[in-house]
């Protein structure tokens, strides 16, 4: 398998790996056959509607969760419980930020250490002085930007070479989200840390995000540098038919979704090939190309080649994956 | 030692690194950076406006790919050439040129946007396969080779 470079300037390893993954409740599959592979580095946006499999994915990529069917590999090894290298080269942001709230914030930093060899007490310390966070409050008092940051400090001071986090910002105001997100790809900057970040907000993964996958009702839609996926794809307007959009164009192009209004059509399509006509084409933002496909379940995914995962996908990988429990 | 600092408008529709590319080359033609100083490391950029350090290092590469500015391993991006051109300045012969031409078109009856149509098509002429059109396919070229 060729290696790529990275945007770091070494070779790209993957940070995660998932083939086939599979996970079932009582009430149906929360996450179906999918795959993809995030390159070890990258600011990568998890997105998708609510029950599109996020949380799950991420439960299992830090082992929180079994696969009902297919591997995941976190890089190259599977999550194994925290002992692994897997395991401590990994930190996982939950939604609700489980903090005890009892604990003073000093506290909080020294479970921290207790816990993990690779503690870094400078870096978590930083990360709570430049807010402001006074070391002897308790969390409980704490405003909900001051428990999130106390929460970044804890995954960062763990040293993690992936960061996993499920909506970090989807309780703060404006102003804090900035600053947390700035601390984040501050961060990530210095450390080189892979981050995986689910999100509702698209217009704040636009603005940090290189890398992007995109899950719903438990699939993958779209995967890959968010350059690609953008350029990718086109947004034509132009006078409509009987039949809405010219039926020449749906041929010949993958049209992702269409729409008319009045004489007019808009359409997002993958060109296969020069686009001619009539038409006026323009380039895309992230938001429009996201939401198309959110709504349109039947189009068909978009997966760029850096994000390809296959059953042997690594030659780091163990063998010894196939369909677990 | 910080000599600039980026603006990146999330709504201007112009992707992050551009703007960083721009702004560093604005600031090289103005003069606000000359050669030897350091452009702020992805962490200072991160620091101050929440940008991706992936998109600080693309901008960047490209800028070292146009032989602006250099890296120096552990040290930083540098600068090594400034972009302002003595042949543009207030006292040169290109400029003195055009402000003769200048004088011979409002002689002959031609309004400031008839000057303007007349440089843009001309410039169009001239600089075919140049400038901006030019630059951005030379980017997305290198970028499919990243």
């Amino acid at each position: 398998m060729s290696t790529v470079m990275g945007d770091r300037g070494s070779a790209e390893d993957s940070a995660i790996e998932a083939y086939g993954l599979g996970k079932r409740y009582r009430r149906g599959w929360a996450l179906k056959d999918c795959s993809f592979r995030l390159p070890a580095g990258r600011i990568c946006g998890l997105v998708g509607p609510n029950g599109a499999g996020k949380t799950t994915l991420m439960g299992i990529a830090v082992n929180l969760l079994q696969p009902t069917a297919g591997t995941v590999r976190v890089f190259g090894e599977a999550p194994g419980p925290g002992l692994g290298a897997a395991g401590r080269r990994t930190a996982f942001l939950a939604q609700d930020k489980p903090l005890f709230r009892r604990f003073t914030v000093a506290e909080t930093l020294r479970l921290g250490r207790e816990l993990n060899p690779r503690w870094d007490q400078r870096t978590a310390e930083d990360i709570v002085r430049s807010g402001d966070v006074p070391l002897t409050a308790r969390v409980g008092t704490l405003s909900g930007g001051q428990r999130t940051r106390v929460a970044f400090a804890l995954a960062f001071g763990r040293r993690p070479d992936l960061l996993l986090l499920d909506e970090p910002m989807s309780d703060l105001d404006p102003l804090v989200r900035h600053e947390l997100m700035s601390v984040l790809m501050a961060e990530a900057a210095e450390h080189g840390t892979t981050v995986l970040m689910s999100s509702h907000m698209l217009a704040d993964l636009e603005a940090v995000c290189d890398y992007l996958v995109v899950l719903a009702s438990g699939s993958v839609r779209m995967a890959g540098e968010v350059d690609e996926l953008l350029s990718a794809h086109t947004l034509l307007t132009g006078a409509r038919t009987d039949e809405g959009m010219p039926a020449d164009l749906a041929a010949r192009h993958t049209v992702v979704e269409s729409r008319t209004s009045g004489r007019q059509f808009t359409a997002l399509v993958r060109p296969d090939g020069p686009v001619t006509g009539d038409l006026h084409a323009d380039s895309p933002s992230l938001e429009e190309v996201l939401l198309a496909y959110l709504r349109t379940p039947g189009a068909p995914p978009l997966i760029s080649p850096s994000a390809h995962a296959g059953p042997h996908p690594h030659p780091h990988a163990q063998h010894t994956q196939e369909a677990a429990a | 030692m910080k000599e600039i600092e980026f603006r990146i408008d999330r709504r201007s529709g112009v992707a992050a690194y551009q703007q960083i590319v721009l702004q560093t080359k604005q600031a090289l033609r103005l003069g606000v950076l000359l050669p030897g100083d350091r452009l702020p490391t992805a962490k200072e950029v991160a620091e101050s406006s929440a940008v991706n350090p992936n998109t600080t290092l693309k901008a960047y590469r490209e800028l070292e790919r146009e032989g602006l500015v250099e890296p120096r391993p552990g040290m930083g991006t540098f600068v090594r050439q400034s972009l302002a051109q003595p042949q543009a300045a207030a006292d040169s012969p290109l400029r003195g040129e055009l402000a003769a031409w200048m004088d011979k078109a409002r002689e002959a009856g031609l309004e400031p946007d008839d000057v303007t149509a007349l440089v843009a098509s001309l410039l169009q002429e001239r600089y075919a396969g140049h400038g901006a059109s030019a630059a951005r396919s030379h980017s997305r070229e290198s970028e499919e080779r990243t």
